[in-house]
């Protein structure tokens, strides 16, 4: 592995996929039997159970705010605090991520508000030196 | 199938025990609860311990290294939150089966402080705080956000029930806290998770619960029937799928998958119930459980605990032993705990925090994963 390979920046989570034009998407997969929609790559259907019926699709990068919490404790270097937030991604899939470019007051925050996916440096690396990129929301009429 | 039936129940006072190991926890609780009836480990048929830190180092087999090892079958079991309550059902399967006439089950565990959960770990960078927060008291956080979304329920309403469990724990000596904390202490308290302050997380403590369950010709054949509890319905489910729960756990649906098939197995309803322990890990859990174990309409969560029926004393007693929010939440022996708990009321022993004339008690247990168990309890 070349010098270059090893400084090439990583995925944060195996879902976390490059196109062939090289930009970041989210990958998910798609039941072809009940058309149920995950993030991530399966074989099995949760939902139906059918089997070898999943198709990968490119997930959605705007949705909907579908819950929250502001974290104010967290384990030792991690910052605080942070809104966590679950997302339902436009078409299906729904994910679990930081909300940044607000308040972290719940008075800010709200229930289904249009939000967008956007991909930073995860501002984390591995043992190794390795940069990673990660996935983060956004107000959608922010970006 | 005979009717099964807890003879012996008991636990011990939850708290911190850096100096002993968890087997030395779990033969007190067995010894305990084997004096309870007046019976020794030599008349038991076999041993379901239930731990979950140790799930994989023998905890059966060393408890009996401590109280006898008499070479019954040991059966280990790990489930989430719901492992005490496992152990007890695998205990009351058995005996339901025919396969033993009396058996042994045991809850314990030795507990860190600090957060529990979190998500990532493993290969490449830790995500925790990175891609949202899996924590517990985050978890519980979504659970609780989740109903203010579909109703509005408040923080306050949240933080009542931190009020309500701690006043609860002031009439149980056994529960690792006996101290009122007024509403201002528990909203004011350090914001852990929004709505969860420190005040509406459970308590990690060490502890551990045991219960002797037997058939109903065993227990006549021994004279216990006078103080017997009858086991109406024991359930367990594991998490259906519902769209979100990849993302954001359920406890929703995997409490009421349990709770129907307990309801029906017993021939009974909500309204038949006189006292509850249920598995308030964090004060937003409660709430959404008075919905999901049908004590209550849909939406009506919020003003259950406003009008105080919840309250010993009131409609339905939730949570008299103080809860896992105060009397302190030892993962493996929550579930028999609970036991433990209703069993007293039911035999009228429960002193100061007695649900007077209780003769049918559930409990109810949900862990991360997800693992529920329900159990139904009724004076023999």
């Amino acid at each position: 592995m070349s010098a270059a390979e090893k400084a090439a920046v990583k995925p944060a989570v195996p879902f976390l996929k490059w196109a062939e034009d090289g930009s970041p998407y989210l990958a998910g997969s798609k039941c072809g039997k009940c058309g149920e929609v995950y993030v991530g790559t399966r074989t099995v259907c949760g939902k139906c159970t059918a089997r070898d019926a999943m198709k990968p699709v490119m997930l959605a990068n705007t949705g909907r705010l579908y819950n929250y919490t502001v974290v104010h404790r967290n384990f030792p270097g991690v910052p605080v605090p942070f809104i966590s937030v679950i997302v339902d991604l436009d078409g299906g899939g729904t994910v679990k991520g930081n909300l940044l470019d607000v308040e972290p007051d719940p008075a800010k925050i709200k229930f289904d508000m249009p939000v967008k996916v956007v991909f930073r440096d995860a501002g984390r690396k591995d043992k190794e030196g390795n940069s990673y990129l990660a996935y983060f929301f956004v107000p959608a009429n922010n970006a | 199938m005979s009717d099964v039936y807890v003879v012996g129940t008991d636990m011990i006072k939850f708290g911190r025990f850096p100096d002993r190991n968890v087997a030395e926890i779990g033969a007190e609780a067995a010894l305990m609860a084997l004096d309870d009836c007046g019976l020794t480990i030599n008349d038991m048929q076999a041993l379901y311990s239930g731990n979950l830190f140790e799930a994989s180092a023998g905890v059966g087999q060393r408890i009996l290294r401590e109280i006898g090892q008499t070479g019954i079958p040991v059966v280990n079991t790990a489930n989430a939150c719901a492992t005490g309550a496992t152990a007890f059902r695998e205990g009351w399967t058995a005996i339901k089966a025919g396969l033993y006439e009396i058996v042994l089950c045991v809850g314990c565990e030795q507990m860190g402080s600090g957060l529990l959960g979190g998500t990532g770990g493993g290969k490449g960078i830790p995500t925790e705080g990175l891609l949202g927060s899996g924590t517990m008291p985050s978890v519980f956080a979504h659970v609780g956000l989740e109903h203010t979304r579909k109703y509005g329920t408040t923080f306050e309403q949240f933080a009542k029930v931190s009020v309500k469990n701690h006043h609860h724990s002031t009439l149980n000596p056994k529960a690792m806290y006996q101290k009122e904390t007024p509403l201002e202490e528990v909203m004011g308290a350090e914001m852990i998770s929004y709505p969860n302050t420190k005040l509406m997380c459970s308590v990690n403590v060490d502890g551990s619960a045991a219960a002797v369950l037997c058939s109903e010709k065993k227990a006549k054949e021994l004279g216990l029937m006078g103080r017997a509890v009858r086991v109406r319905a024991s359930a367990l489910a594991s998490d259906p799928y519902t769209s979100r729960n990849l993302a954001m756990m359920d406890f929703n649906a995997v409490t009421r998958l349990a709770a129907k098939s307990a309801y029906e197995m017993a021939g009974l309803g909500p309204d038949d119930v006189d006292l509850i322990e249920l598995h308030d890990c964090f004060a937003t859990a409660e709430i959404v459980h008075y919905e999901n174990l049908g004590l209550c309409a849909e939406g009506e969560a919020g003003r259950m605990i406003d009008s105080g029926e919840t309250q010993l004393g009131g409609r339905i007693p939730v949570n008299v032993s103080g809860g896992l929010l105060s009397k302190g939440h030892p993962l493996g022996a929550t579930g028999i705990a609970n036991i433990y708990e209703v069993t007293t009321h039911l035999r009228g022993e429960a002193g100061a925090r007695q649900v007077k004339g209780a003769r049918i008690g559930l409990t109810h247990v949900v862990g991360a994963g997800s693992a529920c168990a329900v159990h139904i309890l009724e004076k023999a």
